[in-house]
């Protein structure tokens, strides 16, 4: 089910500004892929580019290619409401849908895309529940709102959420930076759980947690403030880590930079 | 300071009642010097307390607690004053119509009209008046309310450069325009087409009045629905409008009725272009559509227009006023009960 993603030659802009440039890089399915790298250096836009949400900010836009295995997601034609459905997402703060029950946040992918049948709906809720951890703690109450939960268990419902619509790929943007230890870990473990079924990207400012979960590592970085940001180099994460090719990535990782 | 061990985080303190106390002293001070400077107002009585008690309240705590404590203290009365001023017209409003409005409202003025009475006699009601105040206000919300919230929905949603900024600019205008303005300029058209007055000529004239109120609450309310929950949205491949109509619309729908619920308030007391449009009508006539309607404005407007010393017509304008307010207020509690119950719940 997994899908690779091949990237090529990609420039993404917020207006005139340019926020990433020349980015070319392969993600392995059935893998964790971690981008690391300091703040504004554009692993969040990259990340957006992937599944067309970066275009959704007024004056984005985005030059180059983004293969799905062998389908370009900015190539002529390709709507991006289906890129979505087959690349989803988790936020850096959790955000259930407050009007809607546990329940109702699991299925809403479903529903709202009206692709689904009736008697199944429930199957794919705790088969999601399930799938994010989650289904234990709130098995009991899945009519009450998602937004009476704990950070990490909204956390892990908007994951649940996202996996509920099946996608291929998941990104997931910091998705434990508004979150405790214990909630860390929680996600963690999932992560290791989901990538057996999914290709996983995440960004992440915690390089202890790129080491923990990812199987490959990016690293971004800009020139300066104002200048696109680049990848400076991807590799196996035990490489990056502990032998990375470029200076700068060890400068970064190692705490000595600017 | 007579010894070296007093705290220098403890300062003098006024006692907790001081307010009150300094309060009931500057009414009991004016109360004197009104009576003993032979002042017939009470506005003045009032003023000289207001001022006695924020020049009080300075001075003393001045005294005791320093000069820091004292402008704190003045800032809280001036608060205050504040207060009762914005209160006391608005007590004394309510308490003047409730007084002479309930002297002849009973279910006889509200089920009957004023068909066969003559403004100068006693009886008659205002059942034709609500009537047509329901209808016409009914209608115009039937139109401002879609068109205002579709209005919004593009401007927060869709809108981008010079069209949404050309509509922004014209709901702005548009929110300055004089009642009696949009009341001739739906009369001009009637005039073009050579129509008699009829209710729904008022609803367009009151939908006029009640668009732009409606678009600009709609999107105060529309833009306080974080963008997360929009992202959350499309990144599970939600096309945009199912988008704003499953989860936009019904995180801000408790806000939205609020605003729309405001704006028929706002109208529901409209008169002139009600009295260009509609004309009034002492009989009962269930059809906006055709002939002239009634309304509540218009109605104590006419009523006290042609008092002329009557009593009878003048009670009857006070207790139309007070059947128009308590009407307003209904609508209120109505949309307070609705932005409460459909508010997004967070409880466990």
């Amino acid at each position: 089910m997994a899908k690779r993603i091949d990237v090529s030659g990609l420039t993404a802009y917020y207006g005139s500004h340019k926020a990433i440039e020349d980015i070319s890089m392969t993600v392995e399915p059935r893998s964790v892929t971690a981008f690391i790298g300091p703040s504004g250096c554009g692993k969040s836009t990259f990340l957006r580019t992937l599944n067309r949400m970066h275009e959704v900010t007024p004056g984005g836009r985005v030059e180059g290619k983004v293969m799905l295995d062998d389908e370009d997601l900015y190539g002529t034609g390709i709507d991006p409401v289906s890129v979505r459905r087959e690349v989803g997402m988790v936020f850096q703060r959790p955000n259930p849908f407050p009007t809607m029950s546990i329940f109702d946040n699991v299925a809403a992918g479903l529903r709202l895309n009206g692709s689904y049948k009736k008697s199944e709906l429930a199957d794919v809720v705790e088969k999601s529940l399930k799938g994010a951890n989650l289904w234990n703690e709130v098995k009991d109450r899945l009519n009450k709102p998602g937004s009476g939960l704990s950070g990490g268990q909204q956390q892990r419902l908007c994951i649940a959420r996202a996996i509920a619509v099946e996608p291929k790929v998941l990104l997931m943007d910091e998705p434990c930076s508004a979150l405790d230890p214990i909630s860390t870990l929680a996600i963690e473990d999932l992560i290791g759980e989901l990538k057996e079924r999914f290709t996983i990207v995440i960004v992440t400012h915690n390089m202890q947690q790129a080491a923990r979960v990812s199987d490959r590592t990016a690293f971004f970085n800009l020139a300066a403030v104002g200048q696109p940001g680049k990848l400076i180099e991807i590799d196996e994460t035990e490489r990056i880590f502990s032998n990375p090719s470029v200076q700068a990535t060890e400068d970064y990782i190692s705490g000595r930079f600017g | 300071m007579s010894t070296a061990t007093v705290s220098t985080l403890k300062g003098a303190r006024l006692p907790k009642w001081s307010p009150y106390a300094i309060a009931g002293g500057s009414v009991g001070l004016a109360i004197a010097i009104g009576l003993g400077a032979g002042l017939d107002s009470r506005v003045q009585w009032g003023l000289i307390a207001a001022i006695l008690f924020v020049v009080g309240t300075y001075g003393i705590a001045a005294r005791v607690e320093g000069k820091r404590q004292a402008k704190d203290r003045i800032a809280t009365s001036l608060v205050w004053v504040a207060f009762l001023l914005a209160v006391i017209p608005l007590v004394s409003l309510v308490w003047v119509t409730v007084a002479r409005g309930v002297k002849v409202l009973d279910v006889y003025f509200l089920t009957h009209s004023m068909g066969v009475v003559a403004d100068t006699e006693p009886g008659g009601g205002i059942y034709h008046a609500i009537i047509g105040s329901l209808e016409q206000v009914g209608l115009a919300t039937l139109i401002a309310a879609p068109v205002g919230v579709l209005t919004a929905i593009y401007l927060v949603e869709y809108g981008r450069g010079k069209l949404s900024k050309a509509i922004t600019f014209f709901v702005d205008v548009m929110t300055g325009i004089p009642s009696i303005v949009a009341g001739l300029f739906i009369l001009s058209l009637m005039l073009q087409f050579e129509m008699q007055p009829f209710g729904f000529a008022g609803s367009l004239a009151l939908a006029i009045l009640m668009m732009p109120v409606v678009v600009r609450s709609t999107e105060e309310m529309l833009k306080l629905v974080p963008n997360e929950l929009r992202e959350a949205s499309l990144a599970l491949g939600v096309p945009k409008w199912r988008t704003i109509l499953k989860v936009v619309l019904p995180t801000s729908i408790g806000g939205i009725t609020t605003g729309i619920m405001l704006a028929v308030a706002r109208i529901a007391g409209e008169t002139a272009p009600v009295l260009l449009l509609v004309f009034g009508n002492p009989f009962i006539n269930t059809n906006p559509f055709e002939g002239a309607q009634a309304s509540l404005p218009l109605y104590i407007y006419q009523q006290y227009a042609n008092s002329a010393g009557s009593g009878a017509a003048y009670d009857r304008a006070w207790a139309a006023s007070l059947t128009l307010i308590a009407f307003v207020m209904i609508l209120n509690l109505v949309a307070r009960g609705i932005a409460r119950w459909k508010a997004p719940k967070t409880g466990r």
